[in-house]
């Protein structure tokens, strides 16, 4: 436990830009650009209101993004269906963020389909995660 | 808060410690790294021992509605999965908890919640508030009071 910890601390004192580059975030970035027809560059502002936007499209549990990861990223969030903790979700005070493309696809396939009531589209994946390497 | 709330609370959040006083009602945690992956996402990766063998293989083969939320898996992880889970069930285990857990079970039953098996309900029977607290949120969410929920410990006092 002590190693988290102080990691944990470690990561909290020092939001170090060091910490926001990732050569795996940035490939899976790519990806969504090269998906996205007509790219014109990703938006952190469109992504904060995908992010904020009461959708309430899927799960009556879940009408935003904010029921499990909190009005505020930088926060620890909470699932909204079963009580367990989730990591914060911003990159400055968890590194490991959008570092996996398997995870971060899966995840977007589920918490789309919970929240919009359908998946999510690559610039809106590409949106959501350019806010988050800003928070 | 009542002094009993409180007690509870502080009774709740001691780490075990002493594994024989706690042997007859320790349950096998999950040792397997897929299960604990793919069954711990959104919720603890609950051990095998509380619900019969039948109960999984019902619950592996609706994965894609699972209490409404699609949980749907490669077919190589679902056998991987389903093999493991139903080799350590309850009815096979049949020992301290799980025994009297399977004792509630009849025959052709494949029951899909833990939280409703009579020996969960006869040991839940807590104030409304305690399952109001916003960090339960749901009755399944063993961690939230049992500590060492993960590693099977359930009996705290
Ligand atoms: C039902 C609760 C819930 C809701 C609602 C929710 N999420 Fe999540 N989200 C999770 C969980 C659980 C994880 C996986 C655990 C983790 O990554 O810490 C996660 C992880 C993610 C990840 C993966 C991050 C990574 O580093 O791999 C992305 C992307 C994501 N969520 C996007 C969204 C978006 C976009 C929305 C709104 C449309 C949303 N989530 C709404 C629960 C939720
Ligand atoms: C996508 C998220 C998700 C995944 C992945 C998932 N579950 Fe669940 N599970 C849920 C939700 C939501 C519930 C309902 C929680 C509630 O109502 O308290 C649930 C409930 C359960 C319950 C019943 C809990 C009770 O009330 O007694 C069991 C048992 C269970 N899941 C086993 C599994 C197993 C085994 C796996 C792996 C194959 C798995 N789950 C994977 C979301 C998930
Ligand atoms: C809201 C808090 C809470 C939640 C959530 C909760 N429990 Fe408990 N549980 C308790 C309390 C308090 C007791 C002690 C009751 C007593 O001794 O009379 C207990 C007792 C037990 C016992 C009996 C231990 C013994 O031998 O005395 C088991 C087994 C158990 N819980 C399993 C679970 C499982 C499995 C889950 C999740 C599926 C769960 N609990 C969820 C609070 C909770």
């Amino acid at each position: 436990m002590i190693r988290p910890v102080i990691l944990g601390v470690a990561l909290l004192l020092a939001p170090n830009p060091a910490f926001a580059g990732d050569s795996r975030r940035d490939a899976i970035i790519a990806d969504y650009a090269k998906a996205d027809t007509g790219h014109a560059g990703f938006s952190a502002q469109r992504g904060e209101t995908l992010f904020r936007t009461q959708w309430k499209g899927g799960d009556e549990r879940t009408p935003s993004c904010t029921a499990c990861h909190t009005d505020n990223p930088r926060q620890p969030g909470r699932n909204a269906k079963t009580g367990r903790p989730i990591d914060p979700v911003a990159v400055s005070v968890n590194a490991k963020r959008f570092t996996d493309a398997g995870e971060v696809e899966k995840q977007f396939t589920r918490d789309c389909k919970n929240v919009l009531g359908r998946e999510c589209t690559a610039r809106e994946k590409g949106d959501y995660i350019t806010f988050m390497m800003g928070q | 808060m009542t002094l009993r709330t409180l007690l509870l609370a502080a009774v709740l959040s001691l780490p075990f410690t002493a594994p024989a006083r706690a042997g007859d009602d320790w349950v096998p945690p999950v040792t397997d790294p897929l299960v604990k992956k793919e069954c711990g996402a959104c919720h603890m990766a609950f051990q095998p021992a509380f619900l019969p063998a039948r109960s999984w293989n019902k619950m592996m083969d609706t994965l894609a509605d699972h209490f409404g939320e699609d949980a749907s898996l490669p077919a190589d992880k679902v056998a991987a999965i389903r093999a493991y889970l139903t080799q350590n069930a309850g009815d096979v285990v049949n020992q301290g908890r799980a025994r009297k857990y399977m004792r509630h079970i009849s025959g052709g039953d494949a029951p899909q919640r833990i939280t409703e098996n009579p020996d969960f309900l006869r040991k839940h029977q807590l104030p409304e508030r305690v399952w109001k607290d916003p960090k339960v949120v749901t009755k399944s969410n063993c961690p939230a009071c049992h500590v060492g929920a993960d590693r099977g410990w359930y009996e705290d006092d």
